[in-house]
């Protein structure tokens, strides 16, 4: 049985760094994705897709918001300024999370991959020894449980119905593997983590995630690429310039009047 | 899909045994009863309601795109999630709607195809940009006010899935009202820079807002026939001055002033609010799609739909393979 840790104040030294860093990778991911989700409200390719297109991005923002309160309760500044005030090299995103929304396609399996990694963190996050950490992990697996569903039926039905959806399917899984394969990008506090029983290992969530993934996309009728090249460097705040335009572009009005309420 | 299920008999002028018909369908209206999609209607009825409901649809769908462009530029995480939700719940309002009128025999697509063909109209307001985050607030004050008034008139009229509808809708409105006037509280007693912000997009959106509940009672020539059938129960002017007597008290409270050119001014007597005329004439021509945004919104209305074709293709064949395994609601 490990020891576990009841809350902010009863971790400390590198294990206190090592989960905050944890904690800005969940907290990113779900900010960044949640932006890029959200330019759909209004645009998707049927109002039913439409509606369930944009609660998700509200799930995924007010997620976002529910880690940076827990950061904050770890003396980091409050969830709108680390939302509005960071530079990019301070977020801890994939590059998955960050990308343009591309077509459907893009977005339907970009989500997809997402979500598989997401149910499988949170999975092991409900049974961390962090408890404020845990805790909300158990509260966000209830939500988490419809995404996924959602996020199976689209991949489900577009991968294989017609020959343009199903190359336009193809097409995102080729362009998203890799960026994917970047969510587990392994980190200097991965190990600290793991024994702390914070979370299980970058490594052990990969295994859960691939055999999942590739069963599924087999299912519907797609392939996965051979020989990708994980792309990695998002854990450590190296960017790619897209999240630089979407911090401009989500800091837009903010700048205006810094110190304002809005 | 909700088919068409009505059988057409004879619901025109100089049909056999339509003034019959006619004058019952007016006594059950003047009862207070509620016409339901399967009912006899006069087609003057049907047309008339197919013609409001789908205006009212485009006009949710359209007003999504001016603030739904300000999503990615909401100035808080807060803002943020109220914004997308508004956002959200204007796009089911349109999807509300055009069930409604799917109840009386025009299916979603071809509300669809007229209204990206630039044939079916929507809302005159939202043939206007939405400039800065200022503009934001005041539409969902504003302009949510002014078809609160509207819509809860509208919900109280004699065709009942209509009515059903508009009562949930106006429900959500009230959230979107709340939300807009808790931003326009904000900005007006924040910085000398967003009282600023405030008052100049309020002086921008005066007259889109002015115009809002459609021409003078002098000039309206579907009025007469819809309050006789109770589809409406308010005149277009009777609206306006329902709008203004709530809401110019609410706008001069919050330090903000209306355009001079409007010659503002209240009746002590009456109560009512006189101004000056709107030009009718640029109304129309607004709603025809020349108002400064309306190529922009049918451009992106149409790019939507074009870009979204291979999915909804998709749809179908799959909703005909048994072979999904995984079903969702
Ligand atoms: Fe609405
Ligand atoms: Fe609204």
């Amino acid at each position: 049985m490990k020891k576990t840790f009841a809350s902010p104040d009863s971790v400390s030294g590198e294990s206190r760094d090592a989960l905050i860093d944890l904690i800005y990778r969940l907290a990113d991911d779900d900010l960044i994705l949640g932006h890029r989700n959200s330019v759909w409200t209004g645009l998707a390719p049927i109002l039913e897709a439409d509606i369930a297109m944009s609660s998700l991005a509200q799930d995924e923002i007010g997620q976002a918001v529910a880690y940076y309160r827990l950061l904050h309760d770890l003396g980091e500044p409050d969830p709108d300024t680390l939302a509005f005030t960071r530079s990019a090299q301070d977020y801890r995103c994939a590059s998955l999370t960050l990308l343009d929304r591309g077509d459907w396609a893009f977005s339907t399996v970009r989500q997809y991959f997402y979500d598989v990694y997401k149910t499988h963190r949170l999975a092991s996050l409900s049974d961390g020894t962090y408890a404020p950490l845990a805790q909300l992990a158990r509260k966000v697996r209830g939500e988490q449980k419809y995404h996924m569903m959602h996020s199976r039926m689209w991949v489900s039905r577009l991968g294989d119905a017609t020959d343009e959806s199903r190359e336009r399917m193809q097409r995102s899984v080729d362009t998203l593997y890799g960026h994917a394969l970047g969510l587990f990008e392994p980190t200097p506090f991965e190990q600290i983590i793991a024994d702390h029983g914070f979370c299980t290992t970058e490594s052990g969530l990969f295994e859960t995630w691939r055999d999942e993934v590739h069963s599924m996309l087999d299912h519907a009728g797609l392939t996965i690429p051979g020989d990708v090249t994980p792309k990695h460097g998002g854990r450590r705040g190296q960017h790619l310039p897209e999240l630089q335009l979407l911090l401009d572009e989500m800091q837009q009005v903010y700048r205006l009047e810094p110190t304002a309420q809005w | 899909m909700i088919r068409c299920n009505h059988v057409v008999q004879n619901d025109k002028l100089g049909d056999p045994g339509y003034e019959e018909s006619l004058a019952a369908f007016e006594a059950r209206i003047a009862h207070g009863d509620k016409v339901e999609a399967g009912d006899w209607m006069p087609d003057a009825y049907r047309r008339q309601l197919i013609r409001l409901i789908h205006v009212h649809a485009n006009s949710e769908i359209c007003g999504a795109l001016p603030e739904g462009g300000w999503i990615p530029h909401a100035p808080n995480l807060k803002r943020k999630l109220a914004l997308i939700a508004k956002v959200q719940d204007e796009v089911g309002h349109a999807q509300l709607l055009y069930r409604a009128a799917e109840t009386l025999g025009k299916s979603r697509e071809e509300m669809v195809e007229e209204l990206i063909s630039g044939k079916a109209k929507y809302s005159n307001v939202f043939h206007y940009h939405a400039e800065t985050w200022a503009d934001v607030a005041t539409i969902s004050w504003l302009i949510d006010a002014g078809a609160i008034v509207n819509q809860r008139m509208m919900a109280e009229g004699s065709y009942g899935p209509y009515g059903r509808a508009l009562k949930r809708i106006c429900y959500e409105e009230a959230f979107h009202l709340t939300h807009g006037y808790d931003m326009c509280i904000t900005l007006a007693g924040g910085t000398k820079k967003q009282h600023d912000m405030l008052q100049d997009a309020l002086n921008r959106w005066w007259k889109p807002i002015m115009m809002f509940h459609g021409p003078s009672d002098k000039e309206s020539r579907h009025n007469e026939i819809l309050m006789k059938w109770q589809v409406k129960l308010k005149s277009n002017d009777e609206q306006r001055q329902e709008f203004l007597r709530q809401y110019v008290p609410k706008i001069y409270e919050l330090g903000l002033t209306i355009p001079e050119e409007w010659n503002l001014r209240l009746d002590e007597d009456t109560g009512d609010w006189h101004y000056t005329e709107p030009d009718w004439a640029e109304f129309l021509s607004v709603v025809r799609g020349n108002g400064p945004a309306s190529a922009l919104r049918l451009r992106t209305r149409k790019m939507a739909h074009v870009e979204g074709a291979w999915v909804r293709e998709a749809l179908e064949v799959a909703a005909r393979d048994e072979r999904m395994p995984v079903s969702v609601n």
